[in-house]
C-alpha cells in the first residue's frame, strides 16, 4: 500500500526545480502525512499541504498548539513515523534529493549523519544502560566506520565543543549522573556528532529552567555560527521563535497558516490565528493590562470543521470561511498567509508588482 | 491588614539515611524567608527548580509544617490554632495545581467534583449543594450541564476552569495557584489568566502565584518574590523589580526571560553552571559561585535584605559601605 502511495506523490511535480546555485537546503512542496486507521476508514491530516522551504545555515521556527501537526512534520522529515501515518503526497527536496523516494536503508543513511534530532526530553532519548561516551561515539561509529578508540576521542571532543566541565570523565558515567541541563548538552553532542547540515529540536527547552534554557540557546546558536548548521525549532513558545529564528512557520490543524521572515510577521501578521497568538502572550512591560485570549478550544484533526478550521474561532470570519478552505496566498518578501482575508492584499502586491 | 504573612520562615527536611544508616545531612528547602499577602492581590514567586517555591506552597496551605519561622493568617498563628481555627483556616485557603489530568478524579462527575469541599466541610441541603455548583460553573464560564459529564470529555483549558470552580467552592480568602497555566496550551493560557483577575476583581481573592514564566507572573502579580536556593534574594512591586531587577541573579532571570518581540534587544547575561544542591549550600550569598560580580566577601558573609530604592535586595553589592561604583 504504501508504495501506491509514494508513486502518486512523485507524479506531482507542480513547479520546476530552481537552480541549484539559490537552491534552499530542505524544501517541503505539498506534503502532506496522514494517520489512517487500520480499516482505512478515519483519516487523521496531521500534516496537510505544507509547503516550506529553510536555507543553509538558518533557522527555521515552527510554532503551534498540541494537535497542530508540527511534531507530525518533523517525524516526516526524518521519516521515523508511527506505523499508522503515511506520506500521502509531496516532495522532501534536501540537498535536490527527494526525502519521500528514498528507502529505508538510504534514509538510514540521512538520518543521524545529514539531518539530526534533539528531542524533548533529554532522558527518554538517553539510553540509561550505556555511558556517556558510547552514545556519542555510536553514530560516529555507524556512519563514518571509525574505530572504537577515535570515535571514543571524538566524543571527548564534542562533550568539549559543548562546554560540558572535564569531558574525560564525564564519558565514563551514565546519564542518571547528570543534571538536565547537562543531558540535553550531550543528546546535542549526538545531534551533531557526524556534522549534520540541519539539526530538528523539537522542544529542546521545556523541560530547563530559564537560565539553563538561555545557556543551552546560546550554546546552540554558536554551533549553527561554527559548523553553519540549518535549524528548525519545533515550539509552542514565541519567545524562542523571537529570540532564535530568522523565518517562522505557524501551524494550526495539520496546515502552515502563515510563514514568512520573523520580523514581518511579529510586526504584520497578516491571519488573525497569528495575531491573536502574539496579543495572546503577556508581555514584560504591560503589566496588568488584560490580555486578548482566544476564545474556544483547538480543533480535534479528526472531525475538522469544513473551510477554514481557524473559522470557529476567529472573530472577523465570515460567511466564505465557513464553506471554502483558503488558498495560500503569497503576501511578497517571503510572507505567505492561508486567510480570504489577505487575497484582496495579495491582489493589490501583484497588481504593483505588475505581475497580472 | 496583610491577609496571610510569613515570617522567619524555615523548612528543612532530613537527607535520605545512606545504606549504612549515617544521616547524609538536611536539605534547607526553604531557609528563613518572610513575605506578606495582602487582601485581593497576588504575590508572585519566581525561582529555578530546587529553590523552594512549593516547598513555600505546601506550608502555605498547611501540608508540611514548618521547621521555625511562623505563618500568620487574619492576624493569627497558625501554629498555636485551635481544631476550629484550623478548620476556618483550611476553608480560606485552597488550591489549583498545574496538571489539570492529574488533579481531577476521573471516575467523579463534575458536579460531585466540585461539590465535595462543599460535602465535606459544610452540611448543606442536597438541593443548596446543587445551586452552588450551578453558580460556580457560571463564575467559570462553564455551561450547566457540565455538572453531568466526566473530566475525559473536557479538554486541558476547561478542567482546569473547573479546578478553579473547585478550589473557589468554600469562598476561600487565599488561593494558592502552583503553575497554573503551565501545562495549556498557548491560545489557552490568556482565557485561564485573564478567567483568574476577573475572579480576583470580583471576589476580592488573594493569590499566591508560582509559575516559572517570568512574564505570566509580572503579568499576574502585585508584588514579586525572587527565591534562590531556599532564599529570598529580592522582593518588590512587580512592575518595579520586573522593569529594573536589582540583585544579580534577578538581572540573570529576567534576562534569560524570552522576549516577547524579535526586535527586542535585551543584555544578555548567561550565568556560568547551574543551581548547586540545597544539601550542601554554598557558604556566604549562596549565588556567589555563579554571580557574575561576586567580591571575597560574598563567600564568607550572608547578605541581609536591606531596601534599594524601594525594594529588598540580598546582595553586597548594595550594602551601604560598598562603593557606589560597584553598582551594576
Amino acid at each position: 500500500m504504501s508504495n501506491s502511495i509514494l508513486s502518486f506523490a512523485s507524479s506531482e511535480h507542480r513547479r520546476p526545480v530552481a537552480a541549484p546555485a539559490n537552491r534552499p537546503l530542505l524544501e517541503l512542496r505539498n506534503l502532506s502525512t496522514h494517520y489512517i486507521s487500520a480499516q482505512g476508514t478515519r483519516v487523521v491530516r496531521a500534516v496537510d499541504d505544507v509547503t516550506l522551504s529553510i536555507d543553509a545555515g538558518k533557522t527555521l521556527g515552527i510554532v503551534g498548539e498540541s494537535g497542530s501537526g508540527k511534531s507530525t512534520l518533523a517525524l516526516t522529515i526524518l521519516r521515523v513515523l508511527p506505523q499508522a501515518a503515511h506520506i500521502v503526497g509531496g516532495q522532501m527536496l534536501f540537498e535536490g534529493e527527494d526525502l519521500v523516494q528514498k528507502s529505508d536503508a538510504e534514509m538510514r543513511q540521512v538520518r543521524g549523519k545529514r539531518i539530526a534530532m534533539i528531542l524533548q526530553d533529554p532522558m527518554a532519548s538517553l539510553n540509561p544502560l550505556f555511558t556517556v561516551g558510547d552514545q556519542v561515539a555510536e553514530p560516529i561509529r555507524v556512519h563514518e566506520g571509525a574505530t572504537r578508540t577515535s570515535a571514543w576521542r571524538r566524543a571527548i571532543d564534542l562533550l568539549k565543543a559543548v562546554r560540558i566541565a572535564s569531558p574525560e570523565t564525564r564519558v565514563t558515567q551514565y546519564p542518571h549522573e547528570m543534571s538536565g541541563g547537562m543531558r540535553q548538552r550531550i543528546v546535542g553532542a549526538i545531534g551533531i556528532s557526524c556534522e549534520p547540515r540541519l539539526l530538528i529540536a523539537d522542544e529542546p527547552t521545556t523541560s530547563l529552567d530559564l537560565t539553563i534554557q538561555a545557556q543551552y540557546l546560546s550554546l546552540l546558536r554558536d554551533l549553527q555560527r561554527e559548523h553553519g548548521l540549518a535549524l528548525i525549532f519545533i515550539t509552542h513558545n514565541l519567545g524562542i521563535v523571537a529570540k532564535m529564528c530568522d523565518q517562522l512557520a505557524v501551524m494550526y490543524a495539520g496546515r502552515v497558516v502563515e510563514s514568512g521572515p520573523v520580523s514581518r510577521i511579529f510586526n504584520v501578521p497578516a491571519h488573525p490565528y497569528t495575531e491573536a497568538l502574539l496579543n495572546s502572550i503577556p508581555r514584560m512591560g504591560d503589566n496588568r493590562k488584560r490580555l486578548t485570549a482566544i476564545e474556544g478550544q483547538p480543533p480535534n484533526l479528526a472531525s475538522l470543521p469544513r473551510g477554514c478550521a481557524f473559522a470557529p474561532r476567529c472573530n472577523v470570519a465570515f460567511d466564505r470561511c465557513r464553506v471554502d478552505a483558503p488558498p495560500s496566498v503569497d503576501l511578497g518578501d517571503g510572507q505567505a498567509a492561508r486567510c480570504w482575508l489577505a487575497v484582496p492584499t495579495a491582489a493589490a502586491v501583484a497588481a504593483q508588482a505588475g505581475a497580472v | 491588614m496583610a491577609v496571610l504573612e510569613a515570617v522567619g520562615l524555615t523548612k528543612h527536611f532530613l537527607g535520605r539515611r545512606g545504606i549504612f544508616g549515617g544521616s547524609s545531612g538536611t536539605v534547607r528547602a526553604v531557609d528563613g524567608i518572610s513575605f506578606a499577602i495582602e487582601g485581593g492581590q497576588t504575590l508572585g514567586v519566581v525561582g529555578e527548580s530546587g529553590c523552594g517555591k512549593t516547598t513555600t506552597a505546601k506550608l502555605v496551605l498547611g501540608l508540611e509544617a514548618p521547621s521555625g519561622g511562623s505563618i500568620r493568617f487574619e492576624g493569627h498563628d497558625l501554629q498555636a490554632l485551635d481544631p476550629a481555627g484550623r478548620r476556618h483556616y483550611r476553608k480560606s485557603v485552597q488550591a489549583v495545581f498545574q496538571d489539570p489530568y492529574a488533579s481531577l478524579s476521573p471516575r467523579m462527575r463534575i458536579g460531585a467534583i466540585i461539590a465535595e469541599p462543599l460535602v465535606t466541610n459544610e452540611s448543606l441541603p442536597a438541593e443548596e449543594v446543587r445551586n452552588r455548583v450551578r453558580k460556580l460553573l457560571d463564575l467559570v464560564g462553564l455551561p450547566e450541564h457540565a455538572a453531568e459529564l466526566f473530566p475525559h470529555e473536557f479538554s486541558g483549558g476547561q478542567r482546569q476552569r473547573i479546578a478553579i470552580a473547585r478550589a473557589l467552592a468554600l469562598s476561600p480568602r487565599l488561593v494558592v495557584l502552583d503553575e497554573p497555566v503551565s501545562a495549556l496550551d498557548v491560545s489557552i493560557r490568556a482565557q485561564v489568566l485573564n478567567l483568574l483577575r476577573d475572579l480576583q476583581a470580583e471576589l476580592g481573592l488573594s493569590y499566591l502565584f508560582i509559575a516559572h514564566d517570568l512574564a505570566a507572573v509580572a503579568h499576574m502579580s502585585h508584588t514579586i518574590v525572587v527565591m534562590y536556593l531556599g532564599k529570598i534574594v529580592e522582593t518588590g512591586e512587580a512592575r518595579e523589580l520586573s522593569r529594573a531587577p536589582k540583585h544579580p541573579y534577578t538581572q540573570a532571570l529576567f534576562s534569560a526571560a524570552l522576549p516577547s518581540h524579535p526586535d527586542e534587544r535585551r543584555e544578555e547575561i548567561i550565568l556560568q553552571g547551574e543551581v548547586p544542591s540545597p544539601l550542601n549550600p554554598p557558604a556566604g550569598c549562596r549565588f556567589h559561585p555563579r554571580c557574575p560580580h561576586a567580591m571575597p566577601r560574598c563567600g564568607v558573609e550572608e547578605p541581609v535584605l536591606t531596601d534599594v530604592e524601594g525594594h529588598l535586595v540580598a546582595c553586597h553589592l548594595f550594602d551601604t559601605e560598598a562603593c557606589h561604583s560597584m553598582r551594576v
